[in-house]
């Protein structure tokens, strides 16, 4: 089945099996293996991606669901807003605030909260705990994480008080 | 030493069994592929049935795609009711102000089911068609004396839940919609699986007024039900009842007797955020 959409800005179109899922697509027909697949029953959040927007696991969705659609992954989140390292925001965060340690969870980590901070722009310790509820570190660095959300959060509003 | 990587789906090709796909663009066309492919399914947010076709518990002939239906993509606040599309996604439920306004208790239910990458794809039709006893759906349905609209008839809620994930609905009926009873005041209280987020056990309490008292509970026993006892309770004044159940859930996760305790724990829990 023929599929057109968006992936990281620019329009592509496969030929999959419907089958295929999301997952799959972005890593094996496209190569962009950031996205990463942690867990067979959608639980470790790994494999997020923004679907329009807004955080889905994708391994839990096929790939023609997504015909039409806008995907961000990993390797797209810097031109969607990078800074002078090529980092967007919430990237460089994680990088200064050391929110990793084997980095298998990162891009989903990452993801999950340029969607949250999307919604809750300056979030609560709560907001951060259910807007990661959805994404396991199993080196458990949860603190760190929190903490580059935050410090995210801070740059991001800043940010948006220079261009306004 | 050569290592072969065992189970990885990826290194394995596809986990999903071969099966053909459709974008429906009516409900009567989607109704029409039911009728003609016994084997075909719905398929709206997929939370629970992707996962179960890449474990291969579930291998359709084909997915009709019903989430891109505007029929079924609309919150409506009425005099008496509140309207919720079957397509509507846990994501947009919790953040609808009218409804937030008029059903606090159903938006914060919402709000609260799964995380939020569930909460962005699985819908209100997904979640009640699949009756899984520990839903959090279910639960705000009894209490609210919901109607569970199809394309051909009118359901009450006690009617279309019938056991576990088990309900009234005929092989080619597609859910339209729900509607919610408005009550004075209702709220839902849950001890969330910290993994899934499913309901280790959930109670919704409704107060329709003038001893019109409603208790539901969720993921306690094989399949969301009333609570007598716990309205007869709370008509009395008093706030907690023991919960006995011929069917108490008993797993891995929680013995009976404990989820038996969580009941009487979350409805003590619901009754105070209504006060």
């Amino acid at each position: 089945m023929k599929i057109t959409l968006e992936l990281n800005g620019q329009t592509k179109s496969a030929d999959l099996e419907e089958r295929t899922l999301l997952a799959d697509m972005i890593r094996d027909v496209f190569g962009l293996t950031g996205t990463h697949v942690g867990c067979d029953t959608s639980q470790c959040g790994c494999c997020t991606v923004l679907l329009d927007g807004v955080a889905v696991k994708s391994c839990s969705m096929l790939a023609v669901q997504a015909e039409g659609c806008k995907i961000t992954t990993i390797e797209g989140l810097a031109s969607a807003g990078g800074n002078q390292n090529g980092l967007h925001p919430v990237q460089a965060a994680f990088t200064e605030c050391h929110a990793l340690q084997c980095g298998f969870c990162t891009p989903g980590m990452i993801m999950a909260t340029v969607s949250l901070l999307k919604f809750h722009p300056k979030p609560s310790d709560a907001d951060i705990a259910d807007g990661l509820s959805g994404n396991l570190c199993r080196c458990t660095g949860y603190i760190n994480i929190a903490k580059a959300v935050r410090q995210a959060a801070t740059a991001l509003s800043s940010a948006e008080g220079v261009a306004s | 030493m050569q290592i072969t990587p065992v189970g990885s789906p990826i290194l394995e090709g596809f986990t999903v069994k071969p099966l053909r796909y459709q974008i429906a663009t009516a409900l009567d066309q989607a109704r029409q592929v039911l009728t003609t492919d016994p084997e075909a399914r719905l398929l709206a947010g997929g939370m629970t049935l992707i996962p179960a076709l890449k474990h291969r518990l579930s291998a359709p002939s084909q997915l009709v795609d019903i989430s891109r239906l505007a029929d079924l993509r609309r919150i409506e606040v009425k005099a008496d009711h509140v309207w919720v599309g079957a397509g509507m996604r846990h994501a947009e439920v919790a953040g609808s102000a009218p409804l937030a306004k008029a059903l606090p208790g159903l938006a914060q239910l919402a709000g609260g089911i799964g995380d939020p990458q569930v909460r962005a794809r699985g819908t209100l039709g997904g979640s009640i068609a699949n009756n899984d006893p520990a839903a959090d759906y279910p639960a705000a349905l009894l209490a609210l004396k919901a109607m569970v609209v199809t394309q051909q008839r009118e359901l009450a809620a006690e009617d279309f839940f019938q056991g576990m994930f088990s309900t009234a609905l005929n092989a080619d009926e597609i859910i339209t919609g729900v509607k919610f009873a408005i009550p004075q005041k209702s709220a839902y209280a849950k001890f969330r699986h910290p993994a899934s987020g499913f309901a280790m056990t959930g109670v919704y309490v409704a107060d329709f007024g003038s001893g019109d008292l409603r208790v539901a509970v969720t993921g306690a026993a094989s399949s969301v039900c009333r609570w007598a006892a716990a309205e007869t309770a709370w008509q009395g004044g008093l706030k907690t009842a023991v919960f006995d159940h011929p069917e108490l859930l008993s797993d891995i996760h929680a013995p009976a007797a404990y989820r038996a305790q969580l009941a009487r724990l979350m409805l003590e829990q619901a009754l105070q955020s209504l006060a």
